[in-house]
Formats: structure tokens, C-alpha cells, sequence
């Protein structure tokens, strides 16, 4: 399992990248682990979000699982690879298995998020 | 690991769909020891079991098993089950898990002097091997034995302890299930995984079974719904010489025809893999009936489903949506099986 440094982390199992104003979703190395096989993504529509609300669905042969706003902002993009090739979400979770992007006003709620570290205790 | 009818059991060991490869192109091994071992014998036991099942157990050789249904007086389906006729007068009931106390009610109530049933459910073990390669990997690990012909079943002593191996499966491949005293399993599980068999779980136990149309208990079946509906009357030996609880329900509805049956599904485009439990509706939108079993099919690349349907949206080629999420996804009705060998 891993859990790179430069992002960071929900008890939800997403990981968050920001870079600017813009952050990048998707889910963690050990979720798609869990999940396993992933066979489709329903992918966030666009526009404005609440942290903690559904907004994407990674679904693996196993279970469908929920994907939450990690913060509160607007969907900006969402990655249409994953439509023909949801398994990026196992392949490469942390790259080109990304799910959206948001545009966020408030930085400080990425700071909140959790750590590398932390995120690895959690699910250890 | 999930719960299931009392048993911890793996959803998966690796991945549901590199299991269900390894079982469609080489071979797989899964862990039945949840399943029950009824025992009956007697003098009787032939014709008592004839009026019980829906098969035709005069039918059934010494060494032979057959898949059959127990029905309540309604034709509703107690419990499938697989039948296996030891001795000329000693049979075996192979029932499942979820059913066991079920299927020992009724069987008790139903008790006929000269019949002597016994549930060895507790004491038994067994594995599932399944895929192309299950003989040779049969031979390895009894040390140069064949594997009984289709449905013929070997009842042995190895090393000391009783095997039961009958060349049956839930998978749609060649293969055997083996039983043997719980306390000898695991040794058998371990020679198979040194032989490369691969361990499955329950996720690619359904996913494979769905694809060849295998009924799940509980789901597609119940004691709601006759074999009949359910499209397994293969199985229903209606024309036998003595008559079996819940007949009468069964040549009404052979008769009169079908309101509902049981149809497959398929996907003819990409969408959420369809999951027992979501809505079945007609073209204007009206629901029409409920999965009882969906998965993404990993021989096929496509969502397939099962629902029992009123007869009119049950033809071939007719066109039916399942909501997902409030969302629509069109799928066929397509003939049984989904995958073909």
C-alpha cells in the first residue's frame, strides 16, 4: 500500500492533490486495492459541491462505493479516460486514475485533510 | 470476509475477476465446507425421496447424482439440491447452507417408517475444484486417480479417511467437488494450492455461476416461485411414476402457462454493473419486475442480470431498463445461458 507525501488524505479513503486553487480527487491505493477490479465510474457533474456529499460512484465486480467532496468547491473536470478504461483506478490510482478536479476558494480545507502518515496509521 | 448463513467467508482472495479467469482457463478452488450433508437410507428411501424431490430419483444409478428441487405444497422451492445415490438403498442430500434447518423440518415432518435421515452437516468438509484443468490436478494429488464420469460420484478411503468426490460444479466448467471429515480439508486445500489451483471466494463463485445461469438460493429461487418460473424444468420430472408434493401446482402451471419467469438480461452498452435488488421497468416506465442476480460478466465484458418478468416482457430480444441510481440502463433479453464453452 501506498500513500504518496505530496498529497493529502480523507478517512473516506480520497486522496487530494492542490495545485493553485485547483485540486485533484480520486481514491487511494489502498481503496482500490479493497475494491479490486474496478469496471466503472460514474463520473461527478459539474458545478458546485458540499464537503461530505456523493458525488461519484467507483464501482468494482465486488461492491459500488461512494465517492464524497473531500471539500466544498466547484467541479471543474472530471477525467473521461475513465469511461473507456476504469481500471486506471487500480492500474494507477494516484495518477491517471484521478476521478475530478475542483476549483476551491478556502486553501485551509485541504490543510485539514490528513497527512501521508496519518492516513497510513489510519488504514494499517 | 462477509457473514454467510453462519459461515465467515472470503468475498475474494485477490481479485473476483483474475479467480473467475483462473476457473474459466486453468483451474480454481473454493471452500464449500458451508453447504449441508443430509444422509438418508432405508428400505423406502428411493420412494420416499421420489415423492419429496421434483426428479426422478428411480432414475438415478448407484454412484449417480442429479440436481433436484424439495417444493412445498404450493411448488414453491424449500431447497435445490443435489442428490447422490450412494448404495442401491443410501443416498445422500448435498442441500445448502442457508437451508439446512429448513430442509431437516421438513424432511422430519414428512418421515416415513423405514427411512432413517441424519444430519452430518457439522461433520463435513469439501472444496469446489473447477476449470479444464481439474482432472490432471485430480490425478496429482490422489496420486494417479481418475476422476468419475459427469454427475458419477468416487466414495473412497484415502490415507485413512473417507472422500466423496462427485464430478459436479456451480461453475459452468469440468470439476469436481470433494467431501471428507472436516478435520482432513484442510490438507486437501493445501495439496491444491501446492498444484497451483487457485483459491476463489464467493465474489467469482456468483460471477460464474450467473454466467451459465446456475440459480442462487434466495435469490432467484424461493418458496415463492416455482422451478417452472424459474425456467428448471429439466429438473421436474412430471411424468414419473409417483406424484411429489407441490405436482399439482406444477401441471396447473404447465398447463395454464407462465404469468412471470425468469429471464436473462444483457447489457448491449457499458453501464454500472447491475446488482440484485434494482428495478426492472417497461418502456413507459412502469416497474416490471427486480433483479434477484446481476454482476458484471468478466467472460463477456458486460453487465448480465436475471429478474423474473411478466410473460410479456419475457420473449427473446425484448428490450427492458433497469434503474440505477435514478438512472436508466437498457439491457435485452437474451436466451440462457449467457456463456457458452
Amino acid at each position: 500500500m501506498t500513500a504518496p507525501d505530496n498529497l493529502r488524505y480523507t478517512p473516506d479513503h480520497e486522496w487530494v492533490l492542490l495545485e493553485g486553487d485547483i485540486v485533484t480527487v480520486g481514491i487511494t491505493d489502498h481503496a482500490q486495492q479493497e475494491l479490486s477490479d474496478v469496471v466503472f465510474v460514474e463520473l461527478p457533474d459539474m458545478g458546485d459541491i458540499e464537503k461530505g456529499s456523493p458525488c461519484a460512484v467507483v464501482e468494482s465486480v465486488k461492491a459500488a462505493s461512494d465517492i464524497y467532496a473531500p471539500i466544498s468547491g466547484e467541479i471543474v473536470e472530471i477525467n473521461l479516460d475513465l469511461v473507456a478504461d476504469p481500471s486506471k483506478v487500480n492500474t494507477d490510482p494516484y495518477d491517471g486514475g484521478w476521478i475530478f478536479k475542483m476549483k476551491i476558494d478556502d486553501l485551509s480545507q485541504v490543510e485539514a485533510l490528513m497527512e501521508a502518515s496519518s492516513y497510513i496509521g489510519l488504514v494499517r | 470476509m462477509v457473514s454467510f448463513a453462519g459461515w465467515e467467508m472470503p468475498v475474494m482472495y485477490s481479485s473476483i475477476m483474475e479467480e473467475h479467469q483462473a476457473v474459466r482457463s486453468k483451474v480454481g478452488v473454493f471452500d464449500i465446507s458451508h453447504m449441508g450433508q443430509i444422509f438418508v437410507s432405508g428400505e423406502k428411501a428411493q420412494r420416499w425421496l421420489n415423492v419429496l424431490l421434483t426428479n426422478d430419483v428411480s432414475a438415478l444409478e448407484v454412484s449417480e447424482a442429479h440436481y433436484t428441487f424439495l417444493l412445498n405444497e404450493g411448488g414453491g422451492v424449500i431447497d435445490d439440491l443435489l442428490l447422490y445415490r450412494l448404495e442401491e438403498e443410501h443416498f445422500l442430500m448435498l442441500v445448502n447452507a442457508a437451508r439446512i434447518d429448513q430442509v431437516m423440518d421438513w424432511l422430519e415432518q414428512h418421515l416415513l417408517e423405514g427411512v432413517s435421515i441424519a444430519n452430518e452437516s457439522s461433520e463435513w468438509a469439501g472444496l469446489a475444484v473447477q476449470g479444464p484443468e481439474a482432472p490432471e490436478i485430480y490425478s496429482r494429488i490422489t496420486g494417479g486417480r481418475c476422476l468419475p464420469a459427469r454427475n458419477h460420484l468416487d466414495d473412497v478411503t484415502h490415507e485413512g479417511a473417507r472422500l466423496l468426490v462427485c464430478r459436479t460444479g456451480y461453475t459452468g466448467e469440468d470439476g469436481f467437488e470433494l467431501f471428507c471429515p472436516h478435520g482432513t480439508v484442510i490438507q486437501w486445500f493445501n495439496k491444491l494450492i501446492d498444484e497451483d489451483a487457485v483459491p476463489c471466494g464467493l465474489g467469482s463463485r456468483d460471477t460464474l455461476r450467473l454466467e451459465v445461469c446456475y440459480p442462487l438460493n434466495g435469490s432467484d429461487l424461493s418458496e415463492e416461485r416455482t422451478p417452472l418460473e424459474a425456467g428448471l424444468k429439466f429438473f421436474v420430472a412430471l411424468k414419473k411414476d409417483v406424484e411429489f408434493l407441490g405436482q399439482e401446482i406444477l401441471i396447473k402451471q404447465a398447463e395454464e402457462g407462465l404469468s412471470e419467469r425468469l429471464v436473462a438480461l444483457q447489457y448491449d452498452a457499458p453501464g454500472p454493473p447491475p446488482r440484485a435488488g434494482y428495478p426492472v421497468l417497461a418502456d413507459g416506465g412502469e416497474v416490471i419486475g427486480v433483479l434477484s442476480s446481476g454482476a458484471y460478466s468478466p467472460s463477456l465484458g458486460t453487465g448480465i442480470a436475471m429478474a423474473y418478468l411478466p410473460f410479456g416482457h419475457s420473449k427473446i430480444g425484448a428490450t427492458v431498463h433497469i434503474e440505477i441510481r435514478k438512472k436508466i440502463i437498457p439491457a435485452k433479453v437474451v436466451k440462457k445461458p449467457f456463456y457458452r464453452k
